[in-house]
């Protein structure tokens, strides 16, 4: 048994390489003439400890947890879906169409309505390279990639040319009736004694959020199918060995995986703009592939990591707020987390595994 | 009583220096970031023009996502900056929905428009882009001995088709069987700092003819004005004055005073006068550029002409026509 303890990869591993990202951090901090505690109180004070900062770290973590389960459930089957962004962007066409065009009564309907619309889009979007990958053989990584450039240039054409009210300047379409108005967590936790939330995007789309990573654990690990994509995952010859249609789990994989990036729109879209803009989904999809490293392709870890990146990100406003600590910079912050804790994994994986099997040794 | 009143005014003294040292104006950079060498820098100049001259301080941010719009505006109206300014027309809806819960605080949405009767607290500056494409396009086809000339657009959205009409339409003005070709970058955001795109269009435009470009792509642009130097054929700036990047070889720039405008909100202070303000060729809002770098390029001739067009469009003799009033275009068709 040459393995670590479930705890320790789960937790100790993400936990050390975040650690080292600080440290990194900290030094590029230091190196701009700006103190690194100063910063890193500003932004957990800005990111944790407002209700108003909770808002604006949940609004991006709903983001990410859409596009990480995307990613992770597409990884399951051994395929790497690297087009959430352009299947969000097609999943907020979705949402807008379905806003706009459709008299709904109240919030809850279009909720529903919208978020069927969101994923429709959004799986079918996936559905064009994963037929290529099934049955051409194109790979994925490359198709995906290049749709996210074809929804860009779908959705500005779209936009600029037949959703656009005239006159406006703004690539953006009309804003939705206000039946189509989703809660935000001002209106649903807040009263007037004690205001909370006061002006967060963070909207119920995030509860859709969690169910969604319930629903994903019971997909993957509760289902036939959920069984079918793993096995495909981890050996294609096995798999078709044991009677498993790859084409037909790669399309049906893809299919959800889209769906998953397009619910994303449901967040961004009908809950914040409440319009479909020109960039809603600002690399959530790209966010979406760290996050799904990080948490180890599970949904538990996929929830807690798109909190981080929540925090991130909530918290490198608070800096470009207050700080004189560019924007470029809170990017580099950004993508150290995401090197040390996606790319550099095995730097500190493999001198902990050796840690654990001397300490074993040494008992034994 | 005398001692009293003394510390109370000296209390109230103090209160309002507090307050004045808090109400600093404050400056919001559109997506594009703050050092764009055009429209967001042009900002950020004026800001700094202003803070030179009157020893004054801002405070400024540059966005990085959607979300931060309302969340940039709301913090710096609840810690007491006042004016607001924000470049950029996606400012103009998130404006819109935070001015009402800050009435004492003035917001500056410069190319957005938010309705004054609904919002008594926002000034909206909007410039007449057109006419200043019309004049440089006036000075593209004089300047042209190939009769095609030529646009490069950034992103493809209506204020660059914008920009495309008034200068197809001033082409079109001088020689009406002028060929205008018109090229956008690219329909992403990346589309406004891609130089390398920028010099293949102005290349691909070249070889169908064009002798004279027109630059209005952001930081794209400088691939463009690159390129046609190279080549040996004219280009034209935008936003900022940019004749001197090549000199001898940008025939002109098309002038978007956005300096002025920040810098008169920040000098007004809290003071600031809202509701809708045009900038146009009229008061120097917009306007073609003339310096000693492009001095051997624009003739006396050419100058009096386009003099006379200027004097006629601010007389309203010639109405150029503004793509955005009705999302089409005379002279040219995309």
């Amino acid at each position: 048994m040459d393995k670590m303890p479930a705890w320790a990869d789960a937790v100790l591993v993400p936990l050390i390489s975040l650690i080292l990202a600080a440290l990194l951090s900290a030094l590029v901090i230091v190196a701009i003439g700006e103190s690194p505690i100063e910063a890193l109180k500003l932004m957990v004070e800005g990111a944790l400890m407002r209700s108003t900062g909770w808002g604006y770290t949940l609004y991006y973590a709903t983001n990410f947890i859409f596009t990480g389960l995307a990613v992770s459930v597409a990884f399951h089957a051994g395929l790497f879906n690297i087009g959430g962004e352009g299947q969000a962007t097609l999943g907020g066409l979705g949402v807008a169409l379905v806003c706009l065009y459709l008299p709904w009564p109240h919030w809850s309907l279009a909720l529903i309505g919208a978020s069927l619309g969101a994923a429709v889009f959004g799986a079918l979007w996936a559905l064009i390279p994963a037929y290529f990958q099934a049955k051409r053989g194109s790979h994925i990584v490359i198709t995906t990639i290049m749709f996210n450039f074809i929804a860009a240039a779908l959705l500005n054409y779209v936009l600029v040319n037949l959703l656009k009210p005239v006159g406006t300047m703004d690539p953006a379409s009309a804003l939705f009736p206000p039946a189509t108005h989703l809660p935000t967590f001002q209106e649903m936790f807040s009263s007037p004694e004690s205001p909370l939330f006061r002006g967060a995007p963070a909207n119920i789309s995030f509860f859709l959020a969690l169910i969604a990573c319930v629903v994903v654990w019971l997909l993957i690990w509760r289902t036939r199918l959920g069984y079918e994509i793993r096995a495909l995952g981890h050996s294609e010859s096995a798999a078709r060995y044991a009677g498993i249609s790859p084409v037909r789990i790669i399309i049906v994989t893809m299919l959800i995986s889209g769906a998953l990036s397009g619910l994303m729109a449901v967040n961004t879209t009908m809950g914040e703009s409440e319009r479909l803009l020109m960039n809603a989904t600002e690399g959530a999809g790209f966010i979406g592939i760290a996050v799904a490293l990080m948490g180890r392709n599970h949904p538990l870890g996929v929830l807690l990591a798109a909190i981080l990146f929540g925090f991130l990100y909530q918290g490198g406003a608070e800096l470009a707020l207050w700080t004189n600590i560019p924007r470029e910079l809170i990017v580099v912050i950004q993508a150290l987390v995401i090197l040390f804790t996606g790319a550099l994994d095995n730097m500190v994986r493999i001198p902990l595994e050796k840690l654990f099997l001397a300490m074993r040794r040494g008992n034994t | 009583m005398t001692l009293m009143q003394k510390f109370l005014g000296a209390a109230a003294t103090l209160a309002l220096s507090a307050g004045a040292a808090l109400a600093d104006p404050a400056l919001i950079y559109d997506l594009g970031g703050k050092f764009d060498k055009s429209f967001n820098e042009a900002a950020f100049n004026g800001a700094t023009k202003w803070a030179e001259e009157t020893g004054g301080t801002f405070k400024d941010i540059e966005l990085q996502s959607e979300a931060q719009r309302e969340q940039a505006l709301r913090r710096f109206a609840e810690a007491g900056f006042n004016p607001i300014v924000t470049t950029g027309f996606s400012m103009s809806t998130p404006i819109a929905s935070v001015a009402a819960d800050y009435p004492d605080t003035k917001f500056v949405t410069i190319d957005g428009f938010v309705d004054p009767a609904e919002h008594p607290n926002v000034l909206s500056i909007l410039f007449a882009e057109e006419q200043g494409s019309y004049l440089v396009g006036m000075l593209a086809a004089m300047a042209s001995k190939t009769g095609t000339v030529s646009f490069v657009g950034g992103m493809d959205i209506p204020l660059i088709r914008k920009f495309a009409c008034g200068y197809a339409q001033g082409v079109k003005a001088v020689n009406p069987d002028a060929t205008v070709i018109a090229n956008m970058t690219g329909t992403t955001p990346a589309a406004w700092n891609d130089p390398v795109k920028g010099s293949e269009l102005t290349k691909a435009q070249i070889s169908q003819g064009s002798d004279v470009v027109f630059a209005a792509a952001g930081g794209t642009g400088l691939g463009v004005l690159q390129t046609a130097a190279d080549e040996g054929i004219l280009s034209i700036g935008v936003d900022s004055n940019q004749n001197y990047l090549f000199p001898g070889k940008v025939l002109t720039s098309m002038l978007k005073r956005v300096d002025v405008a920040t810098a008169e909100a920040m000098t007004a202070g809290a003071d600031l006068e809202t509701g809708v303000k045009a900038l146009a060729l009229a008061g120097d809002g917009v306007g073609y550029a003339l310096d000693e770098n492009n001095a051997d390029l624009i003739t006396a001739d050419m100058q009096a002409t386009v003099e006379e067009a200027k004097a006629k469009i601010i007389a309203g003799e010639i109405t150029v026509h503004d793509y955005a009033s009705d999302d089409s275009c005379p002279a040219i068709s995309f």
